[in-house]
C-alpha cells in the first residue's frame, strides 16, 4: 500500500493510490486537490484514485471534507488547485458516465412532484428540452423504482415518504442515469435498516455489473461488510487501499485523532479483532 | 445652502425637523440591527407596506368623527394596528400553511398595500381635493411638517431607544442563538414580539419623514453597514445607530434646502453611500481587504503544495504554483529547486510530518483541530512539545 | 351596456388578465425557489430602469423602457449577489439594501427630471392606471371585427399579450431543466445543466413580466401577482403542472373579479366613484389566497417530518 501522506504532489497524472493496471484508466482520479471555504481549507492537497469496477468508502470524522471532496469531483464547488479526471477525461467530457446521489437533506421534499417525476429527472439527458415522454421512458423509470423496492409508490407525493423511502427514490433516479460511476453522499444517513439493506444490495449488483461505486460513509461498523476499498480522509488523505489493509486502529487514530466516539471505538475493536 | 442646512441654520422649524429625523434614524439603525441579527430583515418590508390600509382607515374614521384627518398620532395608531395585523397574518401563514417566509412576507406586503390603495381612492372620492398630502406617506416629505409632528417623531424615537436599551440583552441572546436563549429561560416568543413592536414603532414614526416604501431601507442598510465594521454585536448596534442617524440627518437637511427634493430617497441614498464606502473599505469584511486576503491565501496554498512536491522530487504541473515558486526564488523555471527552495521544502515536509504525528495523538485533540495545512507547527506548540513530538516521528523524515 | 362595456371595460379587463397571468407564470418558480421576494425587488427596480431609459432617449417609448427595466433588473440581481458574497450576509438583507437604494434613486431622478407632459410619476409607478386604458374607437362588440377600430386599441394590450406569449413559450421550453434545477440544483449541475443561466433566465422572464405589467397595473400589484396566485395554487395540488394551471386560473379570477368590484362595487354600495382597479385586483388575489389557506386540500406541509 502506498501511503499518500508520504507523497503529496501538486498534480498526479501517474498511477494513484489504489494499485491499478495501466489500462483501463481509473474511474476517478484526483491530484493535488485543495478546496477552501473562505480561508479555511476543507480538503488539502488530496490525491485519490479509484479503479473501475470497485466499491470504495470515503471515511473520516465530521467536517473532514468527505462531502466536499465529492462535490469538487462533480464540479459543484470550485477547487483552489488540483485536477480531477473521470475515466481519464475531464469532467465536462465524462458527465454522462457519472451519477450523483446527494444528501437527502439537501433538497426541499415539499416540492410539488411525485416519485415517478423525480426518477424521470434521471432520464433528462435522453429527454432533453422538448422530446416527448414515451411509454418506454416511463417503463424504465418504473424498472428503476422496482429495483429499489419502490414500485408501488410511483404516484406518491414525495413529501409523504419516509427518510428511507426518499433515499431509495434518489438512488432510483441515479439508476435511471445508467452511469458507470456512482457517487453517493452519505446514502445510509438516517435511513431504516430495511432501506440500508436494499441500498447495499443494489450497490453490490451495480458493482457486479462492472460499475464503480464511491460513497461517503460514516458508520465504521459496517465498512468491512459493505466495501472492498476505503479512503480515509481528514482534510488530508490519511490512507487508502483495500479495507483489509487500511482499516486498522492506527490509521483510524490518525484520521480521527482525539475525536473518536464510542461507535468508532467499537468499530476499531472489531477491526482489531478481525486482523 | 447645503452647508447652512447641515449646520442647522435654516431656521427653527427646519432644525427641529432635522433633529427629529436624526433621532428617528438612530432608532431605526439600532432596531434594524437586532432584526438583521435575527435574520428577518425583510419582515420590515411587510410591516411598512401593511401600514397603508390602517392609515387610510384612520383618516376616514377621524374625518367621520369630525376631526382633522391628518392628525399624526391618529394616523400612527391606524398604521400600527394594520401592520400589527399584517405581522399576525404572516405568523399564522408560517405556522398553519406550507408557505415559506419569503412568500408570506410578499403576500402580506402586496395585498395590504393593494387594499391600502383601494382605501386611498375611496378617500379621494369622498374628500374631493382635501386629502391631498395623504399620499406623502408613500415617499415621505418634511416640507409640510408641523412642529408638533417633529416633536412626536423625536419623542417616539427616544422612547424606542430607551426600550432597546432595556431589552438589549435578551434581544441579543435571541438573535445570537434562539434555541440556547430558550433553554436558558428567555421567553423567545415574547422577545420576538417586542422586537417586532419596536420595528413597527420605527416604521410608524418614519412614515411622514421617509415614507412607507423606503423606511425599510433605514431599518436594513445601517445595520448591514455596521456589520461590515465589527464582529461585536453591541458595537454593531451602536454603529448602526450612528450610520442611521447620520443618514437621516443629511437627508433631512439636504431636502430642507429644496422642497422638490423628497426626504425619503435622499436619506436612503445617503445611507447607501455610507454602506458602499464600508463595503469597499472596511478592514475585516470589506471588499478590498477580502480580495487581498483571498489572493494571499491562494498563494500560501500553492506555495505549500509546491514545496511539498519539491521535497518529494515530484513534478509540478500547475502553472500558477510553478510561477509562484520561481518568482520567490524557490525553484528554477524548469522545476529544479534552488538552495533556498530545498531548505524551505524540507522544512515544509518536516512540518507536515510533525502535524501528522500530532493529529494521530489523542493527547493533542484540541491543537490538532487547528490544522489547516498551512499553519507552521511552531505557532501552536512550544519548542519542548515539538521536541517531544519529534521523538515519535518515523526516523529522520525529510530532514535530509 | 354592450357598447359601453366594449369601449370602457373590455380592454382594461383584458390587460389586467394578461398582466396577472404573465406575472403568475414565473411566480410559480420564484415561489418554489424561495425567491418570492426577488419579484418584490424586481418590481421596485423597474422604476429606475424606466426613468434612466426615459432620460437617455427623452421620450416615453415601449422598447427603450423595456430594455431599461430589464437592464435594471439584471444590475440589481448582480448587485444583490455581489453584496451577499462580499459582506457575507443573508440574501434578504442584501436584497433590502439594493432594491430600496435603486428605487430611491429612481424616485429622485424622476423628481429632478422634467417629466411634465409625459405619463411618468411615482404614484403611477406604484399602482398604475388600469382604468384609463380604454378603447375609444369601439362602438360595440362588432368593433372586434373592424380593422379600423382595432387599430385604436390601447398599445398596452398587444404589448401585454406579446409579453405573455414570450413568457409562456420560454417557460414551456425550459420546463424540464427549470423543474430539475428548482428541485435539486446540485443534481441539475451534475447533469451539465447551466443552473446559473437557468436561474438568471427566470429572473429575466420575471423582469419582462414586471415591466410589461408595470405600465398598466403598477409595481405593487405586480408583486401580488407574482406571489398570491402561485401561493394559492400551492394549497390546491402537489404536482407542478397542475399548480401552474391553478395559478393561471386564480390570476384570471383575481383580475376579472378585482376589476369588476373596483368598477361597479362602489356603485352598488351607493358611492359615485370607482376605486383603484389595480389595488382591488391585489386585494382579491389576497382573499383568494386566504380562502385556499383555510380550505385548500394541500395547505399543510406534506407527510412525515424528515
Amino acid at each position: 500500500m502506498v501511503n499518500p501522506l508520504s507523497s503529496p504532489r501538486a498534480v498526479s497524472r501517474t498511477d494513484g493510490v489504489v494499485a491499478t493496471t495501466p489500462t483501463p484508466p481509473p474511474a476517478l482520479e484526483v491530484g493535488g486537490l485543495t478546496v477552501a471555504y473562505g480561508e479555511k481549507p476543507v480538503v488539502f492537497s488530496v490525491d485519490m484514485a479509484v479503479a473501475q469496477g470497485t466499491m470504495t468508502a470515503i471515511v473520516g470524522p465530521n467536517g473532514a471534507g468527505k462531502s466536499t471532496l465529492l462535490k469538487a469531483v462533480l464540479g459543484l464547488v470550485k477547487p483552489l488547485s488540483g485536477e480531477v479526471r473521470l475515466f481519464g477525461l475531464p469532467l465536462s467530457r465524462a458527465r454522462d458516465r457519472v451519477a450523483y446521489v446527494p444528501q437527502r437533506a439537501s433538497v426541499d421534499w415539499d416540492f410539488p412532484a411525485c416519485v415517478i417525476d423525480v426518477v424521470l429527472m434521471g432520464l433528462h439527458r435522453e429527454l432533453g428540452l422538448l422530446r416527448r415522454l414515451r411509454p418506454e421512458h416511463l417503463a424504465r423509470a418504473r424498472a428503476c423504482l422496482a429495483r429499489v423496492g419502490m414500485e408501488d409508490f410511483a404516484s406518491r407525493q414525495i413529501g409523504q415518504l419516509s427518510g428511507g423511502q426518499q433515499q431509495r427514490v434518489f438512488l432510483a433516479r441515479a439508476l435511471a442515469q445508467s452511469a458507470d460511476l456512482y457517487l453517493l453522499d452519505e446514502p445510509f444517513a438516517g435511513v431504516d435498516a430495511a432501506t440500508e439493506k436494499a441500498i447495499i444490495a443494489v450497490l453490490k449488483d451495480l458493482r457486479a455489473e462492472g460499475r464503480t461505486i464511491v460513497a461517503v460513509h460514516h458508520d465504521l461498523s459496517t465498512i468491512r461488510a459493505y466495501f472492498e476499498h476505503m479512503f480515509l480522509i481528514n482534510m488530508r488523505a490519511i490512507a487508502a487501499g483495500p479495507v483489509a489493509e487500511v482499516f486498522t486502529s492506527s490509521n483510524l487514530q490518525r484520521a480521527y485523532g482525539g475525536r473518536l466516539g464510542e461507535a468508532q471505538v467499537a468499530g476499531m475493536q472489531a477491526a482489531d479483532a478481525a486482523s | 445652502m447645503i452647508w447652512q442646512a447641515l449646520s442647522l441654520q435654516l431656521g427653527y422649524n427646519a432644525s427641529l425637523v432635522a433633529i427629529g429625523a436624526t433621532i428617528l434614524g438612530i432608532a431605526a439603525g439600532v432596531t434594524g440591527s437586532f432584526l438583521f441579527l435575527r435574520k428577518r430583515a425583510l419582515v420590515s418590508d411587510a410591516v411598512s407596506h401593511a401600514t397603508l390600509p390602517g392609515i387610510g382607515l384612520a383618516f376616514i374614521a377621524m374625518v367621520a368623527l369630525g376631526g382633522e384627518g391628518r392628525f399624526l398620532p391618529g394616523l400612527m395608531l391606524g398604521a400600527a394596528l394594520s401592520s400589527g395585523l399584517g405581522l399576525l397574518v404572516i405568523g399564522w401563514m408560517l405556522r398553519r400553511t406550507r408557505l415559506t417566509e419569503d412568500a408570506a412576507i410578499g403576500a402580506v406586503l402586496s395585498v395590504f398595500f393593494g387594499a391600502g390603495i383601494v382605501i386611498l381612492t375611496v378617500i379621494q372620492s369622498m374628500q374631493s381635493g382635501r386629502q391631498a398630502g395623504l399620499e406623502s406617506v408613500l415617499l415621505g416629505s418634511t416640507a409640510g411638517m408641523l412642529r408638533s409632528d417633529a416633536l412626536v417623531i423625536g419623542t417616539g424615537g427616544a422612547l424606542v431607544l430607551l426600550a432597546v436599551l432595556l431589552l438589549r440583552r435578551p434581544m441579543l441572546a435571541v438573535g445570537f442563538d434562539s434555541d440556547f436563549a430558550a433553554v436558558t429561560g428567555t421567553n423567545v416568543a415574547r422577545i420576538d414580539l417586542a422586537m417586532m413592536g419596536l420595528v413597527m414603532a420605527v416604521t410608524v414614526l418614519g412614515i411622514t419623514t421617509v415614507g412607507l416604501v423606503l423606511i425599510v431601507a433605514l431599518l436594513i442598510i445601517p445595520a448591514v453597514t455596521a456589520r461590515l465594521w465589527t464582529d461585536n454585536a453591541l458595537r454593531m448596534v451602536a454603529l448602526a445607530g450612528l450610520a442611521g442617524g447620520l443618514s437621516a440627518y443629511i437627508g433631512a437637511a439636504v431636502s430642507a434646502t429644496a422642497p422638490a427634493l423628497p426626504t425619503g430617497p435622499i436619506i436612503v441614498l445617503a445611507s447607501f453611500v455610507l454602506f458602499a464606502l464600508s463595503l469597499a473599505l472596511a478592514p475585516a469584511r470589506g471588499g478590498v481587504a477580502l480580495l487581498l486576503r483571498q489572493i494571499r491565501f491562494r498563494r500560501r496554498v500553492h506555495r505549500r503544495q509546491g514545496l511539498l512536491a519539491l521535497a518529494l522530487g515530484q513534478p509540478i504541473h500547475e502553472p500558477f504554483t510553478m510561477a509562484l515558486l520561481a518568482r520567490e526564488g524557490m525553484a528554477r523555471p524548469d522545476g529544479v529547486a534552488t538552495e533556498a527552495g530545498r531548505a524551505a521544502a524540507a522544512k515544509a515536509l518536516l512540518d507536515e510530518a510533525r502535524w501528522a504525528a500530532l493529529r494521530g495523538d489523542p493527547a493533542h485533540g484540541l491543537t490538532a483541530s487547528r490544522y489547516d495545512g498551512l499553519t507552521p507547527i511552531e505557532t501552536v506548540l512550544t519548542p519542548d512539545q515539538i521536541a517531544e513530538l519529534d521523538r515519535h516521528l518515523p526516523r529522520a523524515q525529510g530532514v535530509a | 351596456m354592450g357598447a359601453e362595456f366594449v369601449a370602457l371595460s373590455l380592454s382594461p379587463l383584458l390587460i389586467g388578465v394578461l398582466a396577472a397571468v404573465t406575472c403568475a407564470l414565473p411566480g410559480n418558480f420564484l415561489l418554489l425557489r424561495r425567491q418570492a421576494l426577488i419579484g418584490d425587488a424586481i418590481s421596485h427596480v423597474v422604476l429606475p430602469g424606466i426613468v434612466v431609459a426615459f432620460l437617455l432617449t427623452g421620450r416615453v417609448a415601449a422598447l427603450p423602457m423595456m430594455l431599461g427595466a430589464a437592464g435594471a433588473a439584471l444590475v440589481s440581481v448582480i448587485l444583490i449577489e455581489a453584496v451577499r458574497r462580499t459582506a457575507r450576509i443573508e440574501a434578504g438583507a442584501a436584497m433590502g439594501v439594493i432594491f430600496t437604494t435603486l428605487f430611491a434613486a429612481g424616485v429622485l431622478l424622476l423628481e429632478q427630471s422634467d417629466t411634465s407632459g409625459v405619463h411618468l410619476d411615482v404614484e403611477h409607478a406604484l399602482y398604475g392606471n388600469l382604468e384609463s386604458l380604454i378603447w375609444l374607437d369601439a362602438t360595440g362588440w362588432s368593433s372586434l371585427l373592424d380593422p379600423m377600430a382595432l387599430a385604436g386599441l390601447p398599445p398596452e394590450l398587444p404589448r401585454m399579450a406579446g409579453a405573455l406569449v414570450i413568457v409562456a413559450l420560454a417557460i414551456a421550453a425550459m420546463w424540464r431543466p427549470l423543474a430539475i434545477a428548482t428541485f435539486d440544483e446540485g443534481f441539475a449541475a451534475t447533469l451539465g445543466l447551466p443552473v446559473r443561466a437557468i436561474g438568471l433566465a427566470l429572473v429575466m422572464l420575471a423582469a419582462l413580466a414586471a415591466v410589461a405589467a408595470f405600465d398598466a397595473v403598477g409595481s405593487i400589484i405586480v408583486i401580488a401577482m407574482f406571489i398570491c396566485p402561485p401561493a394559492a395554487a400551492r394549497m390546491m395540488t402537489d404536482r407542478l403542472l397542475p399548480q401552474v394551471m391553478w395559478s393561471v386560473g386564480f390570476a384570471i379570477l383575481s383580475a376579472v373579479l378585482g376589476y369588476v368590484l373596483a368598477g361597479y362595487g362602489p356603485l352598488w354600495l351607493g358611492f359615485a366613484n370607482s376605486v383603484s382597479a389595480a389595488g382591488m385586483i391585489a386585494t382579491v388575489s389576497g382573499l383568494i389566497l386566504g380562502a385556499t389557506m383555510l380550505f385548500g386540500p394541500c395547505r399543510r406541509r406534506a407527510g412525515i417530518a424528515a
